[in-house]
């Protein structure tokens, strides 16, 4: 069953997209993750233009971060003093992102840096997490508990920026412009890369500045709501590529997917589920770095600037 | 099938009326259809071209889509990864091109009214930057043609135009599932003696329709609206998600 992606300017068979959605909603409901750094990758290999790709990606994570935060919400997992100063950031960050990237597209770079940023970062989280599931696996065998205690909060640098601000609900008094910071670096992310950035958000804020887990999935989740919001915004205005009919399509199979997601990963260990996520990053990773790396069938290509008379 | 007897219905007023009205009239051409209509279904189309002429001759007929503005990109490696580099613009490109000829040998022309005439892939005309270095700029254009004609656009290899009863023609035109949308024109020209006699115009429109069209339009027409909407709607299926599966 085809169905004529308006955006994306394609026909794909309605099944795949389903498809795709519903296991990349999978994994999310297993490991905990967005998903959107799978499910744009995923798309540009069906032939999505990767642009329209990152575009809907943005569009499609508010459904899934509202969906997401609720259940967060509900058991007051969200600090909303930090989301809102992430969000600040995030908003300003996102918005230059969306010139870059339409700077990019003016050059003909754009593929090219997004394929670029999905091969560092998921090589960078996937090789970490490898390298961190091998390591516990080990230390797992060798039965040794060390009650080793860090200490809840480091005094370095950090604490010593101006405009300093009270969180409650992290129990921090730390500088606005870190989080701010954060957000900001984050926001460009995901504009340039289709994605909500929880991946990269969630080690921030636990490490950068630690944050207590329980708040941080909720407050991520929050503040990417309205970060991915001003993406798609941005997106859709400057460089039309958001393709609503693909991202409805996305969510209810990544709906769907979630549910059955969540209820297996209740049964697999934390060990089994980190061996696994880090093993499917560095294929897509692997992939899209192959696709980079050897030589096209036609090295030329063409690209049509669309005049505004063909708009009817 | 039915089709068929639309071809020949047509071509029998055809006949009938060059026979009493516009009996000096050397060239007669139309096509079954001026609107191909892209909807969410759409895999192609085939459009019939008929017509008579009254002398002896060949008939041409070239069909080409609106002009765009291309840009021709060569990618070069670079630290192990292939990177767009240096790239050619080409204006008023024809977006789509297909001919059909009567005379498969060949034909009876000079280069010059080939090319005035655009008969051939190799004659479409394309205007590249001026002053640029030529041989350089023919790499690039063959890299358009190669590129337009690998998606469909294009068609190195010319179709045939039937005869039928030594007055009338007829050729299908193939329009893929990617065919550009726009105003196209089709030709036909009548060639006797190394020159064209005669030649008609007909323009074809390609236009997206139905409920895919639309989102398009919108998207383009009123991009800010089309994001706050796209916003809210991911936005309420989060919101509808979350109540159905805490139902469950």
């Amino acid at each position: 069953m085809h169905i004529y992606l308006p955006i994306a300017e394609i026909s794909v068979n309605i099944l795949v997209i389903l498809g795709i959605g519903a296991g990349v909603g999978f994994l999310s409901g297993i490991f905990g993750v967005g998903g959107g750094f799978l499910a744009t990758p995923l798309l540009i290999f069906l032939g999505v233009p990767a642009a329209v790709a990152v575009g809907t990606g943005a569009n499609q994570i508010i459904a899934s971060s509202v969906s997401g935060v609720l259940a967060h919400w509900r058991r007051g997992n969200v600090d909303i003093a930090m989301g809102l100063v992430l969000l600040a950031g995030g908003v300003l960050g996102s918005t230059l992102g969306v010139f870059i990237f339409k700077w990019l597209q003016s050059l003909g770079q754009i593929d090219l840096v997004i394929k670029l940023c999905y091969v560092i970062f998921l090589g960078i989280i996937g090789g970490l997490m490898a390298f961190e599931s091998v390591g516990s696996l080990l230390r797992s065998r060798r039965k040794s508990a060390l009650g080793q205690h860090a200490k809840l909060h480091h005094h370095n640098w950090m604490h010593g920026l101006p405009f300093k601000m009270r969180f409650r609900k992290s129990k921090l008094y730390i500088s606005v412009l870190l989080p701010a910071g954060i957000g900001f670096f984050v926001g460009i992310l995901t504009a340039i890369m289709g994605v909500g950035g929880g991946f990269v958000m969630v080690p921030a804020m636990i490490y950068l500045l630690g944050m207590p887990t329980s708040v941080v999935v909720g407050t991520s989740l929050f503040q990417i709501i309205f970060v991915s919001a001003n993406a798609t915004f941005f997106q859709a205005t400057l460089n039309q590529t958001v393709d609503v009919v693909l991202a409805l399509i996305l969510l209810v199979g990544g709906v769907i997917g979630a549910q059955f997601g969540t209820k297996i990963g209740a049964k697999l260990n934390g060990e089994q589920i980190r061996s696994l996520l880090a093993f499917i990053v560095l294929a897509v990773c692997g992939k899209l770095l192959l696709d980079l790396a050897i030589e096209p069938s036609d090295i030329y290509s063409i690209a049509t600037l669309t005049p505004k008379g063909t708009v009817q | 099938m039915n089709r068929r007897i639309a071809f020949f219905a047509i071509c029998l007023t055809v006949l009938t009326a060059s026979r009493e009205t516009v009996g000096d009239e050397p060239l007669i051409a139309d096509l079954d259809s001026h609107l191909v209509a892209i909807t969410a279904g759409f895999t192609g189309t085939e459009l019939l071209l008929f017509g008579s002429i009254q002398t002896d001759g060949d008939v041409v007929v070239v069909v080409s889509g609106p002009k765009q503005d291309v840009t021709v990109r060569r990618k070069d490696r670079v630290a192990g990864i292939w990177i767009n580099r240096d790239s050619v613009e080409f204006t008023s490109v024809p977006s789509f091109y297909r001919v059909a000829t009567t005379a498969q040998e060949g034909l009876d022309l000079p280069s010059s009214a080939l090319r005035r005439h655009q008969i051939g892939i190799q004659n479409i005309r394309m205007r590249g930057p001026a002053g640029a270095m030529a041989d350089q700029v023919a790499t690039f254009e063959e890299a358009l043609l190669r590129n337009k004609t690998t998606v469909g656009h294009y068609d190195p290899i010319p179709g045939v135009v039937e005869r039928r009863g030594g007055r009338l023609f007829r050729t299908s035109v193939l329009i893929p599932a990617n065919v550009p949308i726009g105003t196209y024109t089709v030709e036909t020209l009548l060639v006797q003696d190394g020159r064209v006699i005669s030649a008609q115009t007909t323009p074809l429109f390609v236009n997206k329709e139905g409920f895919s069209a639309q989102i398009f339009r919108q998207a383009h027409l009123h991009p800010m609206l089309y994001g706050i909407v796209a916003i809210f709607l991911a936005g309420f299926a989060g919101l509808a998600a979350n109540w159905a599966f805490r139902k469950i």
